[in-house]
């Protein structure tokens, strides 16, 4: 038979299904009635003729259901069958069907969500053609830098790719006439779009042809977000010219729609010509080569045809012997790793902890299938007798086992329509999400198809898995016996299968409650360590001079009028400036390599130590309260004229000092040969993580290093943030109109260290209260189902005099020897689970007294809650109302 | 009822093919004239026929339509198809051949060895 006249057959069964199945119902009983003819014509009455005729018949409703299957009633037929007699019951016990779908929308809704994030950030590839072709050339450290030089060396030497492109993240003011506003651009190398093979959504778009030399390019193509959001989606912006910190670009085009760049995190707002960045940055970086130059975010490109990955790692890593050698003082020992685009850095963390938390989601799920499993078994043994019935009037126990699975079904799968919506509600509003003000950052996750099959495969697998914990039940039950004596007067003293899941989801509520308590007491320390500088009452002023057009030694005068400026702010205690970003901000701290004074051959296997470099002013210090522990701060005199002087930090003078009394009067060099003499040694201090181990660090004079455009000064004050701020921007607008300020508290900056460990403690905090709320169900339900079974015997208990102790020792004492069990069981697993925590968490130690008791204490506090009501129910136990009742 | 043997497995169907095959009959008919070609030899539960009634309809052996009986009652009448004639053959011979496999196997005497 073709397979669509099949489907015609099976459609028309199924329509006509009520008339086959009277039809059936008629013949059936036509049979009767003949049998009852014959019977009273051998002289029965017709009463007593037809209830013969029945019992000769047999099971009605077994050989019913039997023509039924041999009439070809399919499997569908039965199961719209089984679907509407599972509604019917579920509708008959709402509680129970309520309870069970809550709880599988949460655990459903949870995976979901973690899984979209997932999906997202991991499995999603990005929106370029071929996207797993598309390789990012990583350093050792997993980052990317790399010098313009190198790049080209690179580029140009390499055998196995077709081409490479490289990127540079530029933050500039953008003006389309008298309006600024900062934007996020992508200063790209010519041939960026013909490496990804993206077309423009309009206009045009650059390619490698367009450059020639620096400063050739002033060429910009618009994001399509940008292009709606900033331009309104007009099409005449094509031949447009805007101003890029004060220098004139020309709008060629907008990319595709869904193109943002090929960094997720990082939306572009705008590409342009890397051959131009020095307009915008207001430095050149497209000839040093140093190890302090590596500007260049990201270099990537398409393998060629036949070139596997391994042998383009081993042609980028000769080249970059070879760079070694020719450039010792330049080029750093490096091997590169082939990533795909997208999270750079981040990706395995972020993998790590996505990974983690899909994990821990999943054993969400299944505590929430073993809480269910076992609110079923009791369900259904609640239903033995009815169960019972049916097998006695002639069902099979396949099909009752059938009609078991078809309702655990149907629950998880309005479990999980459920958890979806919630989970998609959930998703698209992370994805307009934007975690910190003052920078770009965004999580790019838009939920798609894949997101609704693995939801409907959550909830088929949960749903077998909870539907099949009554099966054996089912398989046991003596019709007999059942309708005999009555249901489930016997309570079994042995281990059930409901006890061993009770304590496995308890287990799992304490792995999570516990790896949430971790993480917790983490943030909370990583929020009150010592940084090494103190962030309160301290507002912070980023400008970025270039984007008002200053270069060069423009800059540290005007700096020197901002800092004079600042100083006359009311409420102003302490000013100080530092270049770039202070320490822990952004996440964005140079670091640089150090040789001893000694030393002569500046080549990179002779480096001392590489230390943080800050440039701060006189100061700084005061503002940012760094403890100077000995010798002098720097003052203005410390500048181009006079020899060159640092402040280290203590690490630093124990590397390569040993003391920090010996330190002051020391010298030490820099890259660049020039000796500093030390001035003085502040206190040790966290620069870029939280989760750093102790770094060495160093701190120049801002007037003895070259200039830099991004200058933050740090205002410490006891005034209101807001008021301050403002004027501040009165104080430095008088000074000039075009400076582009940004205020934040220092504290608010340090969201973004922060961040991380917040994510992972508000995840872990979400799925722990989940647990802990299942395993209060779970709890719940045996303790309760427990107490009602028994209460007879309770009453018995009671009438023969026992204390209230004992009744609840034979009420609950099971359900409290469980939840010890199991508690100390996910105590240990948590335990060892949370060195997982340890990279993303500051100081995740799960040996902490605090988190321990933390643990029992919040065990003991579900116990209570969940025998609670159970409890009381025992104790109330009258036993003249019970043993009168039975 | 002492004397009555529960079928075995599968003869059932051979059994409605031969009852139906003297002529159409609704399902009652069908168990009166198993009962009276098997001299009520044979004992078959009165649900378990319809099964297998459904199932022959299903393999195209038996026809069914609707009519009315001599109680004046309407019923379902089954005839066999060409197909069930055949069917209904191919079964009896087999069934004959073991009948009269089994009978000579269990006659023998010892002295035949």
């Amino acid at each position: 038979m073709k397979l669509s006249a099949h489907f015609g057959v099976l459609a028309v069964k199924i329509f006509r299904r009520s008339e086959v199945s009277s039809e059936l119902d008629e013949e059936l009983r036509s049979h009767i009635a003949h049998r009852a003819d014959d019977l009273e014509r051998s002289g029965l009455p017709r009463a007593e003729a037809e209830r013969r005729a029945r019992i000769e018949f047999g099971g009605f409703q077994g050989y019913r259901e039997a023509s039924h299957e041999a009439l070809g009633a399919h499997f569908l037929e039965t199961l719209l069958q089984d679907v509407r007699f599972a509604l019917r019951v579920l509708r008959k016990s709402r509680g129970f069907t309520f309870a069970a779908v809550v709880t599988l929308a949460l655990a459903i809704g949870a995976n979901a969500v973690v899984f979209g994030i997932l999906d997202a950030l991991v499995l999603r590839p990005l929106h370029v053609p071929h996207a797993e072709n598309l390789w990012g050339i990583e350093n050792t450290d997993g980052s990317g830098w790399q010098s313009y030089p190198n790049y080209l060396d690179l580029r140009d030497r390499n055998r196995s790719f077709e081409d490479l492109a490289a990127i540079k993240m530029t933050f500039v003011g953008l003006d389309t006439g008298n309006d600024p506003a900062p934007a996020t651009g992508w200063a790209t190398t010519g041939n960026y779009f013909d490496v990804l093979g993206i077309h423009p959504y309009l206009g045009r778009v650059f390619h490698a042809g367009d450059e020639h030399g620096p400063n050739s390019a002033p060429y910009i193509v618009l994001s399509y977000t940008y292009w709606h959001s900033r331009f309104q989606d007009d099409r005449s912006v094509i031949g447009r010219t805007v101003m890029l910190n004060k220098h004139p670009f020309t709008i060629i085009g907008v990319a595709p729609r869904d193109f943002g760049g090929t960094l997720l995190f990082i939306p572009a707002a705008f590409f342009m010509p890397i051959v131009n960045q020095e307009q915008v940055d207001g430095e050149n970086i497209l000839n040093a080569r140093g190890i302090n130059n590596r500007e260049v975010f990201d270099m990537l490109g398409r393998l060629k045809p036949g070139v596997t990955p391994a042998q383009a790692l081993r042609d980028l890593n000769s080249i970059h012997a070879q760079l070694e050698k020719t450039y010792p003082r330049e080029v750093d020992h490096n091997t590169f790793t082939l990533g795909h685009p997208g999270l750079y850095v981040f990706a395995r963390p972020a993998g790590a902890f996505v990974a983690g938390l899909m994990l821990l989601a999943g054993l969400i799920l299944l505590a929430a299938c073993a809480n269910l499993g076992s609110l079923f078994a009791a369900h259904a043994a609640d239903r033995s007798r009815e169960l019972a019935l049916r097998l006695a009037l002639g069902s099979t126990r396949i099909r009752i086992l059938r009609q078991l699975l078809t309702e655990a079904i149907v629950i998880s799968l309005a479990g999980s329509a459920a958890g979806l919506l919630g989970s998609i509600a959930l998703l698209r509003r992370l994805s307009t999400w934007q975690p910190f003000s003052q920078a770009p950052i965004q999580i790019p996750v838009t939920p798609d198809a894949k997101i609704y099959i693995v939801a409907l495969l959550l909830a088929l697998v949960s749903g077998f898995l909870f539907g099949m914990v009554p099966v054996r039940q089912v398989l046991k039950v003596n019709p007999y016996e059942v309708v005999k004596a009555g249901a489930g007067s016997r309570l079994g003293r042995r281990i059930t299968a409901r006890d061993v899941l009770l304590v496995f989801q308890i287990s799992i509520c304490a792995v999570l409650v516990t790896s949430s308590l971790v993480a917790v007491r983490g943030l909370v320390r990583g929020m009150h360590s010592n940084y090494g500088f103190d962030p309160q009452d301290t507002l912070t002023v980023g400008a970025n001079l270039a984007m008002a057009g200053y270069v060069g030694d423009k800059i540290p005068a005007m700096q020197r009028r901002m800092y004079d400026a600042l100083q006359t702010v009311p409420g102003a205690e302490r000013v100080g400036l530092v270049n770039n970003y202070p320490p822990l901000v952004n996440t964005a701290a140079n670091s640089e390599n150090v040789f001893k004074d000694e030393t002569r051959d500046f080549s990179q296997s002779n480096v001392a130590a590489v230390p943080f470099r800050f440039e701060i002013s006189p100061g700084y210090l005061g503002a940012s309260a760094t403890t100077l522990l000995i010798g002098r701060d720097f003052t203005w005199r410390d500048d181009k004229s006079e020899a060159a002087v640092a402040l280290i930090n203590r690490e630093f003078s124990s590397v390569l000092f040993g003391t920090v009394n010996n330190a002051v009067g020391r010298h030490f060099r820099l890259q660049d040969g020039t000796s500093v003499e030390v001035v003085g040694v502040v206190e040790n201090g966290k620069y870029l993580s939280l989760t750093e181990s102790q770094q060495p660090a160093m701190f120049l004079p801002v007037l003895q290093t070259p200039p830099s455009p991004l200058s933050t000064f740090v205002m410490r004050s006891h005034r209101d943030p807001e008021e301050l701020a403002a004027a501040i921007r009165r104080n430095l607008r008088k000074l000039d109109q075009g400076l582009v300020l940004d205020t934040q508290t220092w504290k608010g900056l340090l969201d973004v260290v922060l961040f991380p460990a917040r994510v992972a403690t508000m995840a872990l905090g979400v799925l722990g209260a989940m647990g802990a709320m299942l395993s209060i169900t779970g709890i719940f339900g045996m303790a309760a189902y427990s107490v009602s079974k028994r209460l007879k015997e309770l009453g018995i208990r009671v009438a023969l005099g026992a204390h209230r102790r004992e009744v609840l020792a034979a009420a609950l004492g099971r359900a409290i020897k469980l939840l010890l069990l199991g508690s100390a069981a996910g105590l240990l697993f948590g335990v060892l689970a949370t060195r997982v925590l340890a990279s993303i968490v500051y100081q995740a130690t799960p040996r902490d007294p605090l988190v321990l008791a933390g643990v029992v204490l919040a065990m003991v506090l579900l116990g209570l809650v969940a025998t609670w009501i159970p409890a009381q129910r025992a104790l109330s136990v009258d036993p003249m109302v019970l043993l009168r009742e039975e | 009822m002492t004397d009555q043997a529960q079928i075995l497995p599968g003869t059932l169907d051979l059994l409605i093919l031969k009852a139906v095959s003297l002529g159409p009959l609704h399902g009652y008919g069908v168990l009166l004239r198993i009962g009276q070609i098997s001299d009520s030899a044979l004992l078959i539960e009165q649900g378990a026929l319809y099964p297998a009634l459904f199932r022959l309809v299903r393999q195209g052996l038996l026809k069914a339509s609707w009519g009315t009986s001599d109680n004046n009652r309407r019923a379902k009448f089954y005839e066999l198809t060409a197909a069930g004639r055949k069917r209904l053959r191919e079964e009896a011979d087999g069934w004959n051949r073991l009948v009269t496999a089994m009978a000579a196997a269990l006659a023998t005497r010892p002295e035949e060895v």
